[in-house]
């Protein structure tokens, strides 16, 4: 498929729940584009969409850089929000500290850190409260 | 497995973007988004009232087949636009979630 790294970086504007998702819709198009399967496609839109939410509900926004290589694909999500206080507590399904509105608009569930795990092969938090939190995502092709 | 067109048809769906050549395999009613992402699949019927422009995201990243809305619900105006860019079919109906279940389980296998 790729001969080498192929690297896409986005921006995720906070507190802007209208273009949310637009990062995850764009690196599904190319990854079909690329050819990868859509089960691949799937996971991997799905795992970036629940952290591209996260970046906009809980840290003002953030980063995403995107690594599809021959073997796999990595999510790296970045941003200076207020780091996550309890890592085990977040990844609970159920568990969200998301507030009323972000609920009505069918956030905050508690899903987004289980789904993102559900549909990644590999995945780590590094959080620091105060400082922010990067998530790096793997997903085999 | 049913062509999306004629469940609409039989479903008396209001049409109100995207295109309808697809064919069903299921259906998913839920309002939560991370728990539809969870849970939608490929050529689902997804059934909701909510109707802001995340539910189009949404909606394309499962790939569901198409979007109901139900209990007489409107798209937002910016989720019609994007819905209609990505050509993401939505449709909608004044019946009620489990209305719309019922129908779905009566024609689907037909």
């Amino acid at each position: 498929m790729a001969d080498e790294i192929i690297r896409f970086h986005f921006d995720v504007d906070g507190d802007d729940f209208s273009s949310a998702g637009a990062a995850s819709v764009e690196v599904k198009k190319r990854l079909r584009q690329l050819g990868f399967a859509p089960d691949v496609i799937r996971r991997v839109a799905i795992a970036m969409y629940e952290g591209e939410i996260n970046m906009v509900i809980h840290a003002d926004g953030g980063v995403v850089d995107v690594e599809v290589g021959d073997d796999d694909i990595t999510m790296i999500l970045s941003d200076h929000g207020p780091g996550i206080e309890n890592v085990e507590l977040a990844m609970q399904e159920g568990y969200s500290t998301a507030r009323d509105n972000i609920r009505s608009l069918g956030f905050g569930a508690g899903m987004g850190l289980p789904n993102m795990k559900k549909y990644t092969d590999d995945m780590k938090i590094e959080t620091e409260i105060g400082v922010g939190t990067t998530v790096i995502m793997k997903v085999n092709v | 497995m049913i062509n999306l067109d004629i469940l609409a048809q039989k479903m008396e769906l209001r049409h109100i973007c995207g295109s309808t050549d697809r064919e069903i395999c299921g259906c998913y009613a839920g309002d939560l988004l991370s728990w539809v992402m969870s849970h939608a699949e490929y050529g689902h019927i997804w059934i909701t009232i909510m109707s802001n422009i995340n539910v189009v995201a949404v909606a394309s990243l499962c790939d569901v087949a198409c979007v109901v809305l139900a209990e007489g619900v409107e798209l937002d105006p910016d989720a019609l636009e994007a819905a209609t860019k990505q050509d993401i079919c939505v449709f909608s109906s004044k019946l009620s979630t489990y209305e719309l279940c019922t129908l779905v389980s009566k024609y689907i296998n037909e």
